[in-house]
C-alpha cells in the first residue's frame, strides 16, 4: 500500500546522514511554480488519497478475510455465491467516486488548453539531441545543448565520479530564458524524431512532432533555474538533452534580451538569475511540500 | 465455478486401444496433442522469460548507479526495446496460449483442439519468429531501439534489423491469430454435452473474450508494421508529414492494438486467479455471471480507450475529455472483479498452498497497479507522469505482480495434474516469498522516481534519481534470481516427486473436470464426452 512508501521514505531519510542528500530519497510529485502545476499536484493528491482510502477499505476487508477465515483455524466455509445487492452497490459507488474525481480534472484540463492571450511565444524545436529555442517575433534563437562537464561524464566509462559534476545531466549551455509572471506560449515542433518538452516544475509536458506544431504554456510565479528533459525516446542520447529554463525578473530578462539582440556572439545566459532566486533542482525540489 | 460437476466415468478412458506418444524428437515436431503443444508453449515462454530477464538485468545493472558504466546508450535502448518485445510476445503471451492448450480441452471435456495441425503450426511459427528478433541483436545497425512501441520516424532509423523485426511481429501475430482461431473454435464446439456457455470454467470464458480480441487486434498491428516497412522501402509516406502523412496516427493504430493487447496479457490471468482462489477459500466463485460481464465489459471498453496512452501527442479537449472518462471508467468492472474476489474469500475457510499464494499476492499488488492506472486516466496528472518511471511502475505491478504471479499460480495449480508429481511445497513457498518481497523492492520505488521526475527509458539519471535506483536494481536481481528456483521447482517435478492424487488439493473442490482425470491424464483424453449435469 502507498502509505508504506512513506515509512520506507522517513526510515530512508532517517538514515541519512545529511539534509541535502534527503532531497534524493523524494517520494512524491514536487509542487510546481505554476498555477498550472499546482493544479496539477493538487489533483494527484486528490486522485492519490482517494486511491489510498480505497485501498484501506479493499485491503482491510482481503486481511480481515486472510485472517479471520483460515482452514487452520477450522474455519467452515460458508456457501453463498452472489449477492445481487452488494453488487449493485459496489458497482455504483465507484461510478460516483469517478465522477467526484473526473469534475476537478475537466476543469483543470479546460485551463491547460486555454493558450489564449499570452504575453510572449516562443518556438521550441527538437533535434537529435539538443533543442532550439526562437523568439518569435524578437529575432532571437539558439541552440540549448548539454552542458560540457556533464557530456564528459556521461560518456561511458568516463571515470567521471557524476556526484562531483554540477546539476549532473541537468545543465545546458544556453537555458531557455523568460521573464517572471508571463505567460509564456510554447510552440513545439521537432526536426526529425518526434521529441517531448517538460519542465516538471511548470507541470506540463508535450510532444514536439515533426511537420506539427503543438503548444503548450506556463506562466513562472517566482524567478529561478527550472530543470527538466526530454520525455520521448527520440534514439540514442535521449537522456541526455535537458531542459533548462531561467525565469528572469522582468528587468533582467529585457536587459537579456536587448544582450541577445545586440548581436553578441552567443551570449550566453544569466548563469545564475539574481542572488535572491530559488536554485529550484527540478525534478526534484528540495522540499515535498504535502 | 459454474456447475460443472461432472460423473465421474469420464475419467475412466485407459481402456481404449489408447496409443501413446510418439517415440523422438518427431514427438514435439510432428505434435498435434494438445497437452505435448501445451508444454511446448509454456518452456518456450519459460526460456524466453529467461532470455528477457536477462535484459532487464542489463536494464537495471547500466542503471544502478548514476554514469554510464557498463554499456552504450545504444545498447542500452536495444535492451529496453528487446525486453519488452520478448517478454509480451515471447513470454506472456505463449504462456497463456499454453495454459489454454493444456487446459481448455480438459475443462470443456473435449478430446484435444479443434484443429490439431493448426496448433503445431502456431506454435512452430514462434522460434522461427524470435530467433529473428534476437537475430537482429547481431546485424549491422543492431536490434530495435526505438522502443517497443516502434513509433516513427524513430523506428525508422532502425538498420538492417528493421525487416527482421517486422517480419518478426508478423510471424508472431500470425500465430496469435491461429492460436485464437483454435480457442475459439474449440470452445464453441467441442464441450461436454450440458456444458452451456454460463456453466463453463471461469478460466475457459476468460480465454474465449481474449481469443476475440487477439482476432480483432493483431491485424491491425499487422497493418500497422506493414506501413512502416513500406514508408521504409516503397516510398510511401503514411507517417511522414513531409509527405502528406503524420506519425501521430501510427500511435492511434499502435495503441488501438495495444490497448487490447494488455487486457489480452491481463484477463486470462483474471480467469486463474478466479479458478484458484475458490479452491483455497473451499466455497464457489462469488459472483460467477457479475465476472462473465465484467470480463466482457472490459473487452469492450478496451477497444475505445488507446488514447490514454498518447495523451501528450495534443489531442483536441473533447478527444482528451473522452478518452479520460472512458479509462475511468475501466475502475467500474475492474472492480467489480477485485471485490467479487475478496467477497470469495469471506467467510471461506482458507489455506495457503503456494498457487494461494500467489493469488492473494495478485489481489493486492495487482490492484495497487490498478490505483496507479486510474491515477494515470486523470489526464492533466498524466501530464505529469507521462513517459516517467510513473508509468514504468504502473505497468510492472499490472504484468509482473498481475500476469507473471498468475501463471506461478496457474503452474503450482496445475503442475501436479500434468506431471502427476507433487512438487516441493517448501521450495515453492520460499519462491513465493522470494518473488513478492523483492517484486516490490524492484518496482514500488519506480513510483517514486517517476513522481520526482525521471524520464522512462533513459540509460543514466541526474544524481538525484540514485538512491531509489540502487533499491530497484537490488529488487531487480534478487527478483531475476528467484525465477530460477522457479525453473528448479518445474523441472525437478517434471522429473518425480510424491504421486499427486487426482483431485490434487484436497479442499473438497476444485470441481472443474481436469480433476476427474487420472493425475497425469491419460495422452488423449475424454475420447467420449464426459456429461456436465
Amino acid at each position: 500500500m502507498k502509505i508504506v512508501k512513506y515509512a520506507a521514505g522517513l526510515l530512508g531519510a532517517a538514515l541519512l546522514p545529511t539534509g541535502a542528500a534527503l532531497a534524493a530519497w523524494e517520494l512524491n510529485m514536487p509542487v510546481g511554480v505554476t498555477e498550472l502545476s499546482r493544479d496539477i499536484h493538487g489533483l494527484h493528491m486528490l486522485i492519490f488519497w482517494i486511491c489510498v482510502l480505497i485501498a484501506v477499505a479493499v485491503f482491510g476487508m482481503m486481511i480481515y478475510s486472510i485472517v479471520k477465515f483460515r482452514h487452520s483455524q477450522g474455519a467452515v466455509p460458508a456457501n453463498f455465491d452472489h449477492s445481487t445487492k452488494a453488487e449493485i452497490v459496489w458497482t455504483i459507488i465507484p461510478v460516483a467516486i469517478l465522477v467526484g474525481m473526473a469534475i476537478p480534472a475537466a476543469a483543470t484540463l479546460v485551463k491547460i488548453e486555454d493558450t489564449r492571450d499570452s504575453d510572449m511565444t516562443v518556438k521550441v524545436t527538437g533535434y537529435q539531441w539538443k533543442w532550439e529555442y526562437e523568439y518569435l517575433d524578437q529575432n532571437v534563437k539558439f541552440f540549448s545543448t548539454l552542458a560540457r562537464d556533464s557530456d564528459a561524464a556521461r560518456q561511458t566509462g568516463s571515470g567521471v565520479d557524476p556526484t562531483t559534476v554540477k546539476n549532473y545531466l541537468l545543465e545546458v549551455d544556453n537555458p531557455l530564458v523568460v521573464p517572471v509572471g508571463a505567460k509564456v506560449r510554447v510552440l513545439l515542433t521537432s526536426n526529425d524524431v518526434i521529441h517531448a518538452w517538460w519542465v516538471p516544475a511548470f507541470g506540463m509536458k508535450k510532444d514536439a512532432i515533426p511537420g506539427f506544431v503543438n503548444e503548450l504554456w506556463f506562466r513562472a510565479d517566482e524567478p529561478g533555474t527550472y530543470r527538466g528533459q526530454c520525455a520521448e525516446l527520440c534514439g540514442r542520447d535521449h537522456g541526455f538533452m535537458p531542459v533548462v529554463v531561467n525565469v528572469l525578473p522582468q528587468a533582467e530578462y529585457d536587459s537579456w534580451l536587448a544582450q541577445q539582440k545586440g548581436g553578441e556572439q552567443a551570449a550566453p545566459a544569466p548563469a545564475a538569475a539574481s542572488a535572491q532566486t530559488v536554485e529550484n533542482a527540478a525534478p526534484a525540489t528540495a522540499a515535498a511540500a504535502e | 465455478m459454474a456447475n460443472a460437476h461432472a460423473h465421474d466415468h469420464a475419467g475412466a478412458h485407459d481402456h481404449h486401444d489408447d496409443h501413446g506418444p510418439a517415440k523422438g524428437i518427431g514427438r514435439w515436431l510432428f505434435a498435434t496433442n494438445h497437452k505435448d503443444i501445451g508444454t511446448m508453449y509454456m518452456l518456450f515462454s519459460l526460456l524466453m522469460f529467461f532470455i528477457g530477464g536477462a535484459m532487464a538485468l542489463v536494464i537495471r545493472a547500466e542503471l544502478f548507479q548514476p554514469g554510464m558504466q557498463l554499456v552504450d546508450p545504444m545498447f542500452f535502448n536495444q535492451m529496453t526495446t528487446m525486453h519488452a518485445l520478448i517478454m509480451i510476445f515471447g513470454a506472456v503471451m505463449p504462456a497463456f496460449v499454453g495454459l489454454a492448450n493444456w487446459m481448455i480441452p480438459l475443462q470443456v471435456g473435449a478430446p484435444d483442439m479443434a484443429l490439431p495441425r493448426m496448433n503445431n503450426f502456431s506454435f512452430w511459427i514462434l522460434p522461427f519468429a524470435f530467433t529473428m528478433l534476437l537475430g537482429t541483436l547481431f546485424v549491422p545497425g543492431g536490434g530495435p531501439a526505438g522502443g517497443w512501441t516502434m513509433y516513427p520516424p524513430l523506428s525508422q532509423q532502425l538498420g538492417d534489423g528493421f525487416p527482421m523485426l517486422i517480419f518478426a511481429v508478423h510471424l508472431m501475430g500470425a500465430s496469435s491469430i491461429m492460436g485464437a482461431i483454435n480457442v475459439i473454435v474449440t470452445i464453441m464446439n467441442m464441450r461436454a454435452p450440458g456444458m452451456s456457455l454460463l456453466k463453463m470454467p471461469i478460466f475457459v470464458w476468460t480465454w474465449l473474450i481474449t481469443a476475440y480480441l487477439l482476432i480483432a487486434v493483431m491485424p491491425v498491428l499487422a497493418g500497422a508494421v506493414t506501413m512502416l516497412l513500406t514508408d521504409h522501402y516503397f516510398g510511401t509516406t503514411f507517417f511522414e508529414a513531409a509527405g502528406g502523412g503524420d506519425p501521430v496516427m501510427f500511435q492511434h493504430i499502435f495503441w488501438f492494438f495495444g490497448h487490447p493487447e494488455v487486457y489480452i496479457m491481463i484477463l486470462p490471468a483474471f480467469g486463474i486467479v478466479s479458478e484458484i482462489i475458490p479452491t483455497f477459500s473451499r466455497k464457489p466463485l462469488f459472483g460467477y455471471d457479475a465476472m462473465v460481464y465484467a470480463t466482457a465489459s472490459i473487452a469492450f471498453l478496451s477497444f475505445i480507450v488507446w488514447a490514454h496512452h498518447m495523451f501528450t501527442v495534443g489531442m483536441p479537449l473533447a478527444g482528451q475529455m473522452f478518452f479520460m472518462l472512458a479509462t475511468m471508467l475501466i475502475a467500474v468492472p475492474t472492480g467489480v472483479k477485485v471485490f467479487n474476489w475478496t467477497a470469495t474469500m469471506f467467510k471461506g475457510s482458507i489455506s495457503f498452498e503456494p498457487p494461494m499464494l500467489f493469488a492473494i499476492s495478485f489481489l493486492f499488488l495487482f490492484t495497487i497497479g490498478g490505483f496507479s492506472g486510474l491515477m494515470l486516466a486523470i489526464v492533466p496528472a498524466d501530464f505529469q507522469y507521462h513517459d516517467t518511471y510513473f508509468v514504468v511502475a504502473h505497468f510492472h505491478y499490472v504484468l509482473v505482480p498481475g500476469a507473471v504471479f498468475s501463471l506461478m499460480a496457474a503452474a503450482y495449480y496445475w503442475l501436479p495434474k500434468w506431471t502427476g508429481h507433487m512438487y516441493n511445497m517448501k521450495l515453492a513457498k520460499a519462491h513465493f516469498w522470494l518473488s513478492t518481497i523483492f517484486v516490490n523492492v524492484l518496482f514500488f520505488p519506480q513510483h517514486f522516481l517517476g513522481l520526482a521526475g525521471m524520464p522512462r527509458r533513459i540509460p543514466d539519471y541526474s544524481t538525484q534519481f540514485a538512491d531509489w535506483n540502487m533499491i530497484s536494481s537490488i529488487g531487480a536481481f534478487g527478483f531475476g534470481l528467484s525465477q530460477l528456483l522457479f525453473a528448479y521447482i518445474v523441472f525437478a517435478t517434471i522429473r518425480g516427486g510424491e504421486k499427486a492424487t487426482d483431485k490434487v488439493w484436497d479442499s473438497g473442490r476444485p470441481h472443474g473436470l481436469e480433476w476427474t482425470l487420472s493425475s497425469p491424464p491419460p495422452y488423449h483424453s475424454f475420447e467420449t464426452a464426459p456429461e456436465v449435469k
